[in-house]
């Protein structure tokens, strides 16, 4: 076992040619055939890249997929995404553990399977949902209790298919609008940015006021013509496909239905900002859709799309490569997902400097969202002023939606900006709706009072997730379910965040539970609002956002359950408390205020 | 472009070289903007957040802010006092912190800082976590229940001591400091005389033999308050 392992990881470091940014393709194939990454593995690893052990380490241990520890040839991993847990999700989870014998996290005695929860996996519209690794993290929705034992059955025979096909995976395309999920004719968009100049190019995108999809909507004809104008001669574009805010799969469907959209908006990108090198950041949960999305890429090298002479003229040249993830879901966090490419902890950098300036090993780098990409091609193909004649003033085009919870018509749905609430509600079979989950869990709660906002950058910016959850929600629990994602998530560089979404959650949990005195509140929202300020990143400033967006808009759900029964009072004022007596006494007594 | 920008912090303009965090440039104006995880000639490395000032009215790190021209900087007001007693407070819950027993106490920073802001007891609940204490070097030993993950061994052994003995490893509150070999402490190439061996703001590297050697009331902080040598240099130098 021990020579085996050393050669595995030879050979592995031999294919990524010892080069230290590919640390995250050795390490996961290690893990993919070893099942663990042990300490004998670090220490050559470390030896075949030239790195501390301690930064090999800090790497394998960031990620959710990777472990020192055996986690079985295969491990099932169960998604714990509310919109997957329930009706049906804790019925699969006790399946699991009857037919295999085992609890969470644990192994089966053979070393053959073992049993995980993880983080929302992108199939929030047909859970309940698990991925099974060592075979290309193959994904099997519709995962319902009676299938559990055909499917462990499978594993244990070496069965189950090994390609990522998607005879399990219903992409369920319910609405498609006129810019992203229609096919577009394969080349033309490269094609008219290759007879302009690249200036002309970002002007183009820029006129049709294109805003990123990512959720953020940094315009992003201004980011490529930073990109552009900082130095440097080479230049990166990135694909952000960690989509893994929870409730969100839009850009599943785009990598599966339009792949081909994607890559010719990335090549645009390299066209306008004076790049050759694209890379797509795949979340490790899409590991699955890598071979298709290879395939994909050898057909448009085919077609002159991309590789030398891209887009039919000489002297542009311009290629993609796939980094899959490792399951972090603060990778996408456009700073922490160039550390993650380069093969380092996929942990958020201090800014400045921007990636823009310095981003991808130095390089200028812009980062966009896969939907974004297929914005692009789109303007590029049909011009800004179409594109600008949909949506909004401020929110021009379509975006997409990932619909899930309690609604009878979960998927993906491509909107113009500007809808309504509620009318988006009536679309996708949610009008009973108690409450809204506007952008995933890092966005907020909306409750039926504002059912008439509207979707765009202006009112509800998103960056797509719409949870529904129906009158017989527990909200609270949600929100706690939340929290916990949150605490799992955070980096764990910052003190706000690493330390206050714990707090923040073991409080809501006594409130849930009933154990909540009247203070609470008060509580929850400074240490929320705190963490929110002093935050390092995106994570933290937003994570607290399942507490704080239920307390104002479902504020009786916490207050129903508080305990005011004891008369015991957490907290009192001082002062008053000592009135009476000062009074009685006729002398003042003397706080020391904090200095 | 000139070399030098003039900005305020809270009222009080100062002058300093492009390019320079707010932290430092105050710190050479003799304003004390607290923090724990930050020392001179290092890496910034915005972990610790205790530095969160105002920057045009917007929360940011002055230790990996860089100045810039008419910026209005805002440090000493009761916003951000509360936002670092909080800070403070969950550092005491997150780890085991028991002064009156620590070999560091006087000379904490962390302990200082409280004393500073007025803390007599953090408002969140103690995690207890249960944390593991290496005390395989000969010299020097760390005990991670007193670790603030403030990550200046990591820096200090990397730029310093040209080593890496130290980095971080794990994720969320699983966060830890590890050191470069599965051995432990011992089995890396740490020196007693590193900077990384003595660099630890709090308890948590220790060096061994020494602790208790000065009695309490002569300690380091017990004569001097955390951040009154920054605020006395300004005023002896007639700043």
């Amino acid at each position: 076992m021990y020579r085996f392992l050393q050669e595995l990881v030879g050979e592995a470091a031999s294919r990524v040619c010892h080069v230290r940014t590919r640390l995250l393709d050795l390490v996961r194939d290690v893990q993919a055939v070893h099942g663990c990454v042990p300490a004998d593995a670090i220490d050559r690893i470390a030896d075949e890249l030239g790195e501390p052990r301690v930064v090999v380490e800090g790497a394998i241990t960031f990620y959710a997929f990777l472990s020192k520890t055996p986690t079985g040839r295969h491990v099932i991993r169960l998604s714990e995404c509310p919109s997957c847990r329930s009706p049906h999700g804790h019925l699969t989870a006790a399946a699991l553990e009857r037919e295999l014998g085992i609890g969470f996290g644990a192994v089966t005695p053979d070393g053959a399977i073992g049993l995980q929860r993880t983080a929302c996996i992108g199939l929030c519209d047909q859970g309940p949902a698990a991925l099974v690794s060592g075979v290309n993290g193959r994904p099997i929705a519709h995962f319902t209790a009676d299938r559990v034992e055909d499917v462990v059955r499978a594993i244990r025979d070496g069965t189950l298919r090994q390609t990522g096909s998607f005879d399990d995976v219903r992409d369920s395309i319910r609405h498609s609008g006129d810019v992203v999920l229609t096919p577009m004719v394969s080349g033309a968009g490269l094609r008219r940015a290759r007879a302009m100049t690249p200036e002309a190019v970002i002007a183009e995108v820029k006129n049709a006021r294109l805003r990123g999809r990512g959720g953020a909507g940094f315009p992003t004809g201004s980011k490529w013509e930073f990109v552009r104008r900082a130095g440097g001669s080479e230049k990166v574009v990135i694909c952000n496909a960690d989509e893994g805010e929870p409730g969100t799969f839009k850009d599943r469907a785009i990598l599966h239905e339009v792949p081909e959209t994607l890559f010719e908006g990335m090549a645009i990108a390299g066209y306008a900002i004076g790049a050759s090198r694209g890379i797509v950041y795949l979340r490790g949960e899409y590991e699955w859709m890598r071979d298709g999305l290879e395939r994909t890429l050898r057909t448009l090298r085919k077609k002159g799309v991309l590789g030398e002479n891209a887009g039919d003229k000489p002297g542009f040249s311009f290629d993609v490569r796939i980094q899959v993830g490792a399951g972090a879901y603060v990778c996408g966090e456009e700073s922490a997902l160039i550390a993650s490419l380069e093969g380092k902890r996929g942990a958020p950098m201090d800014r400045p400097p921007f990636p823009v300036e310095r981003g991808y090993l130095g390089m200028p780098t812009s980062v966009n969202n896969v939907e974004t990409f297929c914005c692009v091609a789109r303007i590029l193909e049909k011009g800004s002023t179409w594109f600008a004649s949909m949506g909004t003033g401020p929110s021009t085009g379509t975006k997409l939606f990932s619909v899930s919870g309690d609604c009878s018509r979960p998927g993906v749905y491509e909107f113009e900006f500007g809808l309504r609430l509620r009318d988006f509600l009536e679309k996708v079979g949610a009008e009973n709706a108690a409450a809204v989950l506007v952008g995933g869990p890092s966005g907020l709660f909306v409750g039926p009072t504002g059912f008439d906002r509207r979707l765009g950058f202006e009112d509800l910016a998103t960056g797509g997730a719409m949870m529904v959850f129906g009158p017989n929600r527990d909200l609270l629990e949600v929100a706690s379910d939340f929290m916990h994602f949150f605490v799992e998530e955070s980096c764990g560089w910052c003190t706000p965040c690493r330390v206050g979404n714990v707090l923040l959650k073991e409080r809501l949990d006594r409130i849930r539970l009933g154990q909540g005195v009247p203070g609470d509140l008060a509580y929850l929202e400074e240490l929320g609002a705190m963490v929110k300020k002093t935050s390092r990143c995106g994570l933290g400033q937003t994570s607290p956002n399942p507490v704080l967006t239920t307390l104002q808009d479902f504020r009786h759900l916490y207050e129903t359950r508080l305990r005011n029964d004891d008369g015991l009072v957490p907290a009192f004022d001082l002062g008053e408390a000592l009135a009476e007596s000062a009074r009685v006494q006729g002398h003042n007594p003397i706080f020391h205020e904090d200095p | 472009m000139s070399d030098q920008v003039t900005f305020t912090i809270d009222g009080v303009e100062i002058r300093a070289a492009r390019g320079k965090k707010i932290l430092e440039a105050a710190e050479e104006a003799g304003i004390y903007i607290p923090r724990l995880c930050w020392a001179k000639a290092l890496t910034p490395g915005g972990a610790c957040r205790l530095c969160t000032v105002l920057v045009n009215g917007r929360p940011l790190a002055a230790c990996t802010q860089p100045v810039a021209d008419g910026l209005t900087v805002q440090n000493d007001v009761p916003e951000i006092r509360e936002w670092r007693k909080q800070i403070l407070e969950m550092l005491f819950a997150e780890g085991n912190h028991f002064c009156m027993a620590c070999e560091k106490s006087g000379v904490c920073a962390l302990q200082a800082m409280a004393y500073r802001h007025g803390i007599a007891a953090p408002r969140y609940p103690f995690r207890f976590p249960k944390r593991s204490v290496d005390a395989s070097h000969p010299d020097v030993l760390i005990d991670h229940d007193r670790c603030i993950l403030c990550t200046l061994c990591v820096r200090a052994s990397r730029e310093a001591d040209g080593k890496g003995v130290f980095g971080v490893i794990g994720r969320g509150p699983k966060t830890r400091i590890g050191v470069n070999a599965e051995g432990g402490l011992g089995a890396t190439e740490l020196a007693a005389v590193d900077r990384a061996a003595s660099i630890c703001p709090v308890g948590a590297i220790l060096k061994k033999r020494v602790g208790f050697a000065v009695p309490v009331g002569q300690r380091f902080y017990d004569e001097r308050p955390i951040g009154l040598d920054t605020e006395t240099a300004a005023i002896s130098e007639g700043r």
